[in-house]
């Protein structure tokens, strides 16, 4: 086995896609990269898995059995651990382009866009307008209310923050998004649409949070944009599901000169006197066990981790519920679409939280034609009974073959910034139903360990492929 | 990754493009045009240290294509992944497999050990690719060897006779003189089912993926399906 080079300008632990895109970045800006993972696959938490990882992995084996083998070959099956689309004019998006990682990858539009109003057997789900001019031809809302809210749209359009005469009067800066909504006179429902289907809040914390109407402006107009862009939902998703992002992310720091080494323990993390990080001491197991495991130190400057390899130094800010469902038809009152995303507001439903459903199927190269996948997710807001908090999903969805739930899943973030250690901790993948707080993420991690903003439009312009 | 007509050809003219994955044993280079000299490097590697150079070597080629006219009418285009140095730590991602046409694994003829290690990326490919891959073996720096036949540590009936039991297409070649490059490449041309076509480019599908780069200034409209 070759060695490992003594010293390394950034050693990154884990491969989900935070970590990926950073590695991927980081090799091309021409810093030296060792990037591990415990795992013996790219992806994390991120990962997409087969279906027998997937019964393994929530126990739903029972003993001498092997449920997974009525499902047809196990590797046509790639199922997400996490539930997120991409927006087509997202920041994620933008990063791909940037950085041609596109290259290595295939897109397709996910189908439709629903949200459900009402509960129980009244329930009815539309789809969400896309612009005004849908506004008025929804279903979701009466005569004078689609008046009202094809105004309210028409205005989000025009809307510039540097323009007042086009604030109507409003603080904008300062103002809550309640006093937006009231001036346009608009109904709760429409609210409740518009804040979490388009806006996708999954809460109602923003309503009357301070300065939080800009905050929702643009996010009702990175909704209506991307669905501008293919038409049919503002999402896109990429074939043989997400874990194909942070291999292509690999990939590309690969291509830079970033070493890549899974099924590797980390040991220990060294420190020099004044706390900083100084280097690791790891140990590659072999895939098979044929081989001895290969021990070896090196130094670093900088560590890039997601929570999982530094356990004291994060902490708990909730917990996610979960629970990955197998289909055998498309979803009732969805005009069959082969893939889409369904909120059901809080409201809706009595709940803080919304519930979602993120479904993909075999028009994205996830399952064998004739299943689809749906994930139902919310945020934990009892300490028991979290199949009940989830059944107002499992109800949409109709009949269930298989159901993968899970413990909920706590999301961590850093307790510091990393200034003090060097040492760079990444948040868990939220609740949100995209990637942009995971870019968010991205941008700010960058900013910490690079100490200066990330920019990719360009990144691959005029810097060297190998660089030894 | 399918059959397909090329815009504005002659009628009956057919193009398909494919998937090659190169899987080359450390310090082996066969495919030039990447932005390192291959040829150059070829000759370097006779007396450095070839894990040191081995990273340059691939990186060069970590996206090339290489198009082959099998006759006047068919022409078939090759978009070759390399390893990027992921096999290293056996590393390499799914992604990297999947979907591949068609796989050359290379190694130096002049390196005992080397056919050893193409023997496990051939049973790494049985088991990760498509079923029906097309998998060339390649015995580079034939011309070392012509030069200096003592060089030789692996003899071609060896060679030949283990290809011909795995079912692999089998050449030796020479990356710094080109023997035999162009044959290996068409000789998988030849093997690939051009009029079948695959998951990927297929221009029929109903919902063809989705092209995330900007809109070109002057399109009309949000259309920017690659339809």
């Amino acid at each position: 086995m070759d060695e490992i080079a003594p010293e390394y300008d950034v050693v990154v632990l884990g491969t989900g896609l935070t970590e990926c895109v950073l590695s991927g970045v980081l090799s091309v800006k021409g810093n030296k990269v060792l990037h591990i993972d415990r795992n013996d696959h790219y992806g994390g938490e991120a990962a997409s898995v087969n279906i027998e990882t997937l019964f393994k992995k929530y126990g739903n084996v029972p003993a001498g059995e092997e449920p997974w083998k009525k499902y047809g070959r196990v590797n046509d099956w790639n199922i997400d651990l996490v539930p997120k689309l991409l927006m087509a004019n997202g920041e994620l998006t933008n990063i791909l382009v940037s950085t041609d990682v596109t290259r290595y990858l295939e897109f397709k539009q996910i189908a439709g866009s629903y949200v459900q109003q009402g509960k129980g057997p009244k329930a009815t789900v539309a789809k969400v307008p896309s612009d005004a001019g849908e506004a008025l031809r929804s279903s979701l809302m009466g005569l004078f209310e689609k008046r009202r809210a094809k105004k309210f749209l028409e205005w989000v359009g025009e809307f510039k923050e540097e323009d007042p005469s086009t604030h109507l009067g409003l603080n904008v800066a300062g103002c809550t998004m309640k006093e937006v909504y009231d001036k346009f006179g608009l109904e709760d429902n429409t609210r409740d649409f518009v804040g979490h289907s388009m806006a996708l809040f999954p809460s109602d914390e923003y309503v009357n949070k301070p300065g939080a109407a800009i905050e929702t402006i643009n996010r009702i107009r990175l909704y209506v944009n991307s669905m501008a862009r293919y038409g049919k939902s503002p999402y896109i998703y990429p074939l043989y599901g997400l874990g194909e992002l942070p291999q292509g992310f690999a990939r590309l720091s690969a291509i830079y000169g970033g070493t890549y080494m899974l099924n590797t323990d980390v040991d220990e993390v060294l420190y020099d006197d004044n706390g900083k990080v100084s280097g690791i001491k790891a140990t590659m197991k072999d895939r098979d066990d044929q081989a001895a495991p290969m021990k070896f130190e090196t130094k670093t400057k900088k560590i890039i981790a997601d929570p999982s390899y530094f356990p004291n130094k994060v902490k708990v800010t909730g917990y996610l519920l979960k629970a990955i469902c197998i289909l055998k038809h498309p979803i009732d009152k969805t005009d069959a679409s082969d893939s889409l995303q369904l909120i059901i507001p809080q409201s809706q439903i009595g709940r803080k939280h919304d519930i979602y459903i993120a479904m993909v199927s075999s028009a994205h190269n996830v399952c064998p034609k004739g299943y689809y996948i749906a994930i139902v997710s919310t945020i934990a807001e009892n300490d028991a009974n979290h199949h009940l908090e989830l059944e107002p999903g499992f109800e949409r969805l109709g009949a269930i073959e298989e159901k993968f739930m899970g413990p909920p899943i706590p999301l961590y973030e850093p307790l510091e910034s990393g200034e003090k250690d060097n040492v760079f901790i990444s948040k868990s993948y939220d609740s949100t139903s995209h990637f942009e707080t995971t870019t968010y993420d991205v941008r700010d991690m960058y900013q910490r360990a690079a100490g200066e903003e990330l920019k990719v439009e360009g990144l691959r312009e005029g810097q060297q492929l190998a660089q030894e | 990754m399918a059959s397909r007509a090329a815009a504005g050809a002659r009628p009956g003219a057919k193009f398909a493009q494919f998937k090659l994955v190169l899987l080359e044993f450390a310090g082996v280079e066969i495919c030039q045009g990447g932005k390192q000299s291959s040829e150059e490097e070829v000759t370097d590697q006779l007396d450095q240290d070839q894990f040191d150079d081995y990273r340059e070597s691939t990186i060069g080629a970590a996206f090339l294509t290489q198009t082959i006219s099998l006759d006047e009418s068919t022409t078939v285009k090759f978009e070759i992944w390399d390893t990027a140095g992921q096999e290293r730590y056996k590393s390499l991602a799914p992604m990297y497999y999947r979907n591949a046409n068609c796989a050359v694994v290379v190694y130096d003829i002049t390196q005992a050990s080397s056919l050893d290690k193409a023997k496990s990326w051939v049973k790494e490919l049985q088991r990760q690719a498509n079923e029906n891959i097309v998998i060339a073996l390649a015995g580079n720096k034939l011309d070392l060897v012509t030069e200096s036949p003592d060089k030789r540590a692996i003899q071609t009936a060896d060679a030949e006779a283990y290809a011909r039991e795995a079912g692999l297409l089998f050449f030796e070649t020479s990356a710094k003189s080109a023997t035999n490059v162009r044959e290996l490449f068409t000789a998988i041309a030849k093997k690939l089912p051009l009029d079948q076509a695959g998951p990927r480019n297929l221009r029929t599908a109903p919902r063809p993926g989705v092209d995330l780069r900007p809109e070109a200034p002057g399109t009309q409209g949000a259309g920017v399906c690659n339809c």
